[in-house]
């Protein structure tokens, strides 16, 4: 057990979204999810995540609307447990615990009161099984599914390899070239194969599967990018199938349309091609969607589609193949190679995000800021291509500037390519403003800008190191053009200094506080070079093993430089004496400075766990050691400064107080160390009152909403002055203002004064002083009323109809207010007359 | 969804001369009209009066041309000898000049004899000149010695005999009809007063004086001689303001541009520099076939011509401005058809909805959405692609190696295709910043 005080590791950026197929609800408002452990329940409309359903242990594998109550969801797990859910409360229902992984789930409506699960075969490796659940109507939460019954045998372990025929008469399953199709009326199992061996490029191997739903049909995407449509499976000789063939690598899903009409198909193109009749002349496309589709969803009523990316995305298009919007997370990329940088200006974390771009994404509201496209050119999605990749990048100190450096891995020389972006303030984002064509003629390996902020115009400075044993010193040079009245200030970026040592291959690089030393690690050797002249200083070295990280020491500390060797040693130089302070043995791979106080984070990989410690260079005493931070090896950590300092009470983590330290393992995680115990973490998202969100979203409807709620918002602080406002609204005149269709309703100037009057607060009522002084009083009290309220109109809204809610809601309201009311009179005033 | 990104070409920055403004401004002149004179042309005066005919004063004659005339409308030819600085009145009416035998003769523009003939000097005369007040005549001879006329009594008013060498050089003020400036090969500039028996500065200019040019405000000079050319303060008593050295051969010439703002320099090395009289940097430059002695600009810039040692004389005219506006005054009424309502400004609480931009791609570029890799190539080898933006095809030769479909687009081509192609590697593979592409492309054209 983890003691109060300790830091617990947690989790965030959110789970991977690509657990198992979106679901659409049946009214196409909500969108559901599986998002690692998580069931995430998006709005259509908004995009906003509305509700996240926790619960399940392990990855959720497989979510599907409860075909006989819209509002109720089912998910699978690999924890072994079904789930049933209402989703728009965000409510477990039941659970059922299968006991054995579950790999998909399927619910298709025939089936009573059953689903179906594939689970791995017991006591063969990677042979899954289609089995039946009996769902039992236990009146407990908790209840057991023992009854399973096995109705295919070797099927694919992917929820993409099974389909269900037209109203659930058969199932399809697709393994390797083998495709099986079984009868539940007639309890025929039908198998067909097609050649395994591959000639001219072809590779017959099913990659996914999709019924018609109202035909004979079935679909099934193969490996070499065809699509085959089968059809007469009934019988085993005389089957017959017709192909489609656009996808040039594996068909990655296929969906149909609820008429069947048309095919959706996908793969790592990133196209959406949408096929016409089951003809391969007729073919739309929706191209360039980012990244590669992993599943393709289709709503109930065929207005939208979504598909589901490899890169954490979530596309929503239109039935006519238009793009509507996207639900982007945080995009792992396989390779994190730009580090975790923090940009200074939005305190947003930056890395690698699309290929060729750059991910702005904050922390605070776990949403992707924006998308800085670096690389510039049209990213094609096949396999083995070397693409230009996006492996380093630094912002100076205000944000202003930003390098990037890209590069494209060559047979003989990399091809490298320098940016330097300016921000822009008119457009808010950033503007290429020098590219530099091999910049270095090796690798680069480490950059950083030196920025003194406004005082010195000529204190921006780039530090660049290569592989090709030199560093190079970049400055802003300014063209003028002499005359004033065509002058245009343009600055570009060019070499200033080139440096080397010995013809060591230049490793890491990094300013001082203050600017006016560099230090440049050489392998071995760690050079410091005064930044005004570009003269050698000195050297230290701590043999053996080639410097990993260097760092200076911030603040009171500023006269120390941290090395971390490869052999596991951290070294803490002394500048002034120029002699080593202190070392330890530790194999630090990650070595991180707080930007803001002297501390430094250093995390250690040994024998399988990584550990963090915290230590101030003046004392070579780590402040703060967690051992077995966690399993996976930590690649890249860094700082994020917070927003208000933390309150922690624990003296030993005063080193949290003002940032915030994340980690990125090894397996793509995100990682950050928190204080607070776990129920707070896990704040749920947004309660939304459901009463709103069943509303019909129309534009009206948003402002007039906006309105309301404003309006109740001021009923609540009001007091007793909401029944009166209350009783106004429902007014006749405002009724049928709203109610009767504009084309009937009389001019504007006639309804103007109607609903003036309508709207007049008759004189018996409260004057505006005293009620100005209950605001004061009540104010504090406000916030937890509205969240009373919400509960309550949640528990009652189950099956009330709309309109009748309203009234419902209203009267609610004036209840509880009045409620509120009557306590508040009863308090004690008297402190009031103190002041 | 992201759009199509279009091929990036690296646009590289052009090294040498930069586009300003004044550069687009001076190559605005037609390629120059070569006049051959009879010797050397030591002056060229333009009449400060329409149709600004100029007088091109070249071994013993005085030739006027028009405006754009190649032969000379009018020729004074009555010389014994050398003739040297003929020169307009402000009228345009009399022009004068110096010669060898020492004489200085006035004629009137439209006769043939002289007028008047000026003898007093006792040594060529190189410099002469009109006062501003239209009656008097200042000179300067290889005798050392500056004189004033009068024209209607031809005699002269008084003799300046300050300088100590030939004095080649001079000007008048235009605000004051007294004073006039010499300069002279013994390195001195003086400013004489008609009023006062002798100079009134004298001005170390550091080198034989070749020319003198005085601003209109009359506060600037501007002396040429040696490799420099220097600015002075007049009215701070003969202030050195800058010192240019941007000839590495005698300056001979100066002369102002007709708005006041440039300030033009011919010199024995074959360049007429001009400079930015507020920067007083080099902002643009020409370059001739010989030496020059003589440089003039007519009123408007309308034309330069450049008289040099070997007599040719180079007259270059402006181009006629770009007739845009003609061409799109034609098609206004069928345009404004369809700019109805275009120049209404919305007002605050309008709700804009803006036409999505539609974006024109190049062909390649088409051509490459599509994933045509044969034809995109085919495309950037046409010949003015290939010929004048080269960083295209290579760009594009560098997106079909990125895609990997380099090596197919290059397949399959015939004789004079692949002749084509080779052509174009061979030429462009030494350009530094071609060549790592152009390598890859030759190895698999092998």
């Amino acid at each position: 057990m983890v003691s109060a005080g300790a830091l617990r590791v947690v989790r965030c950026g959110g789970g991977a979204l690509r657990g198992a197929r979106a679901v659409f609800s049946t009214d196409s408002k909500y969108l559901l999810c599986a998002s690692g452990d998580f069931v995430k329940v998006y709005s259509v409309t908004t995009e906003e995540t509305l509700r996240l359903m926790g619960g399940h242990a392990d990855l959720v594998t497989g979510i599907q609307l409860n075909p006989h109550n819209h509002m109720q969801l089912y998910s699978s797990s690999l924890d072994g447990s079904i789930k049933l859910w209402d989703f728009m409360d965000g409510i477990p229902i039941k659970t059922f615990t299968v006991g054995c992984k579950l790999l998909a789930l399927y619910t298709p409506a025939s089936a009573e009161d059953s689903v179906f699960v594939v689970i791995p075969k017991k006591g063969e490796q990677d042979t899954c099984q289609l089995v039946s659940v009996k769902l039992t109507k236990g009146a407990g939460q908790d209840l057991e599914a023992k009854e399973l019954s096995v109705v295919l045998d070797g099927v694919g372990a992917s929820p993409k390899q099974i389909a269900f025929g037209r109203e659930g008469e058969y199932v399809v399953s697709v393994k390797e070239v083998n495709l099986q199709v079984y009868f539940f009326k007639r309890k025929l199992l039908n198998r067909f194969s097609l050649r395994a061996v591959k000639t001219k490029g072809g590779d017959n191997q099913f990659s996914c599967v999709a019924c018609h739903p109202t035909e004979d049909c079935i679909a099934t995407g193969h490996a070499d990018g065809k699509i085959r449509l089968w059809r007469n499976f009934h019988n085993r000789k005389e089957y017959t199938y017709s192909t489609l063939h656009w996808h040039h690598d594996i068909v990655m899903d296929l969906a149909f349309s609820m008429e069947g009409t048309r095919l959706l198909s996908g793969g790592v193109e990133s196209v959406l091609v949408q096929w016409h009749n089951e003809s391969s002349c007729q073919k739309d496309f929706l191209p360039r969607l980012g990244s590669p589709i992993e599943y393709i969803s289709m709503s109930s009523d065929g207005a939208l589609c979504c598909t589901l990316h490899t890169d954490n995305r979530i596309t929503i298009i239109n039935s006519n193949l238009r793009f509507s919007r996207s639900i982007q997370g945080l995009i792992k990329s396989r390779d994190v190679k730009t580090g975790l940088v923090v940009d200074p200006r939005t305190k947003a974390l930056v890395m690698n995000g699309e290929p060729g771009h750059l991910q702005f994404y904050c922390l605070q509201s776990d949403q992707q800021l924006f998308s800085l496209d670096i690389v510039q050119r049209q990213y094609i999605h096949e396999e083995g291509l070397k693409q230009s990749d996006l492996v380093k990048v630094a912002f100076s100190a205000q944000g202003t500037w930003l390098a990037t450096v890209e590069e494209r891995e060559e047979v003989t020389d990399p091809e490298l390519e320098l940016k330097l972006w300016f921000y822009e303030e008119e457009t808010q984002s950033f503007k290429l403003n020098t590219r530099i064509n091999t910049p270095h003629d090796n690798h680069i390996t480490d950059m950083c800008f030196r920025d003194m902020g406004e005082l010195e115009d000529d204190s921006l400075i780039l530090i660049t190191t290569g592989r090709d044993c030199v560093f190079k010193v970049w400055v802003m040079v300014e063209d003028t053009d002499p005359e004033g009245k065509y002058a245009q200030q343009s600055v570009s970026w060019s070499c200033d200094f080139v440096g080397s040592y010995h013809n060591y291959q230049a490793t890491n690089c990094c300013f001082s506080e203050d600017g006016s030393l560099l230090a440049v690690s050489f392998e071995e050797i760690v050079t410091v070079w005064d930044s005004v002249t570009w003269d050698l200083k000195c050297t230290f070295c701590h043999p053996p093993g080639n410097i990993r990280n260097i760092c200076f020491g911030r603040l009171t500390c500023s006269k120390y430089l941290i090395g971390a060797t490869d052999y596991g040693f951290l070294c803490c130089w002394n500048l002034l004496t120029c002699a080593l302070e202190w070392s330890a043995h530790l194999n630090i791979v990650v070595l991180q400075p707080d930007p803001l106080s002297e501390h430094i984070a250093a995390v250690s990989w040994l024998s399988k766990e990584s550990s963090l410690f915290v230590f101030k260079p003046n004392e070579p005493r780590p402040i703060y050691i967690q051992r077995n931070l966690c399993k996976e090896k930590i690649l890249l950590a860094a700082f994020v400064p917070r927003d208000e300092p933390e309150t922690t009470g624990s003296e030993k983590h005063l080193w949290l107080r003002r940032s915030q330290l994340l980690f990125l393992t090894d397996t793509q995680e995100l990682m950050t160390l928190s204080t607070k115990p776990l129920e707070e973490r896990l704040t749920p998202s947004s309660k939304q009152l459901a009463v709103e969100e069943s509303r019909p979203m129309t534009p009206f409807s948003l402002l007039l909403g906006k309105h309301r709620r404003q309006q109740s918002q001021e009923d609540i602080d009001l007091g007793k002055l909401v029944v009166h406002n209350k009783q106004e609204q429902a007014s006749p005149a405002v009724k049928e203002l709203l109610h009767t269709p504009a084309h009937v309703l009389p001019s504007a100037s006639f309804l103007c004064p109607i609903f003036i009057n309508s709207l007049l607060i008759s004189k018996e009522k409260k004057s505006a002083e005293e009620v100005a002084d209950e605001v004061e009083m009540e104010s504090e009290k406000t916030e937890d009323n509205s969240d009373e309220e919400r509960d309550v109109t949640e528990m009652e809204q189950e099956d009330t109809s709309h309109m009748e809610l309203l009234g419902e809601m209203a009267c609610k309201l004036s209840k509880s207010q009045e409620k509120e009311l009557r306590k508040i009179r009863k308090m004690d005033y008297s402190w009031i007359s103190a002041f | 969804m992201a759009a199509y990104k279009p091929v990036v070409v690296q646009a590289c920055p052009k090294l040498g001369e930069k586009i300003t403004q004044d550069t687009l401004y001076w190559r605005g002149y037609k390629t120059p009209v070569q006049i051959k004179e009879f010797g050397a042309v030591n002056k060229i005066d333009f009449s400060p009066v329409l149709p600004y005919n100029y007088a091109v004063t070249a071994s013993s004659r005085i030739h006027i041309y028009g405006r754009y005339s190649q032969e000379p409308i009018k020729t004074f030819s009555r010389f014994k000898d050398a003739v040297y600085g003929a020169t307009y009145r402000d009228d345009g009416q009399l022009l004068v000049a110096g010669s060898e035998d020492s004489s200085i003769r006035l004629f009137d523009v439209s006769g043939r004899a002289p007028l008047r003939q000026f003898d007093g000097h006792t040594k060529p005369v190189h410099l002469v000149g009109f006062l501003s007040d239209k009656y008097r005549i200042f000179s300067g001879g290889d005798d050392y010695s500056a004189n004033l006329w009068d024209i209607p009594s031809a005699t002269e008013i008084v003799s300046y005999s300050e300088h100590t060498d030939y004095v080649r050089c001079g000007c008048a003020s235009k605000v004051n009809a007294d004073v006039f400036i010499t300069g002279s090969y013994d390195h001195t500039v003086k400013l004489f007063d008609a009023r006062t028996k002798s100079s009134v500065m004298t001005i170390e200019h550091g080198h034989p004086v070749e020319s003198l040019l005085l601003f209109p405000s009359g506060g600037l000079l501007v002396s040429a001689g040696g490799r420099h050319v220097k600015v002075w303060d007049v009215l701070k008593g003969g202030q050195l303001l800058v010192s240019l050295k941007n000839h590495h051969k005698t300056v001979t010439c100066v002369c102002l541009n007709s708005s006041g703002q440039r300030l033009l320099s011919g010199s024995l090395d074959r360049h007429v520099k001009i400079y930015s009289t507020t920067s007083y940097k080099v902002v643009h430059s020409f370059s001739y076939a010989t030496s020059i002695l003589s440089l003039a600009l007519s009123p408007e810039d309308e034309t330069i011509v450049v008289g040099m040692t070997n007599g040719v004389l180079n007259v270059k005219h402006r181009k006629p401005e770009e007739r845009n506006e003609k061409s799109q005054k034609k098609r206004q009424p069928a345009y404004r058809t369809y700019v109805k309502g275009r120049t209404y400004m919305p007002k605050q609480e309008d709700f804009c909805v803006s036409k999505p931009v539609k974006r024109v791609l190049r062909k390649y570029d088409k051509l490459l959405k599509s994933f045509e890799s044969s034809k995109a190539l085919d495309a950037v080898l046409e010949p003015p692609i290939m010929l004048h933006t080269p960083e295209v095809t290579v760009a594009v030769m560098q997106e079909l190696h990125h895609r990997g479909t380099l090596r197919s687009a290059l397949a399959g081509r015939d004789e004079k295709q692949v002749n084509l192609l080779l052509t174009f590697v061979a030429r462009r593979v030494i350009e530094p910043r071609f060549t790592p592409v152009l390598v890859t492309v030759a190895d698999m054209i092998t």
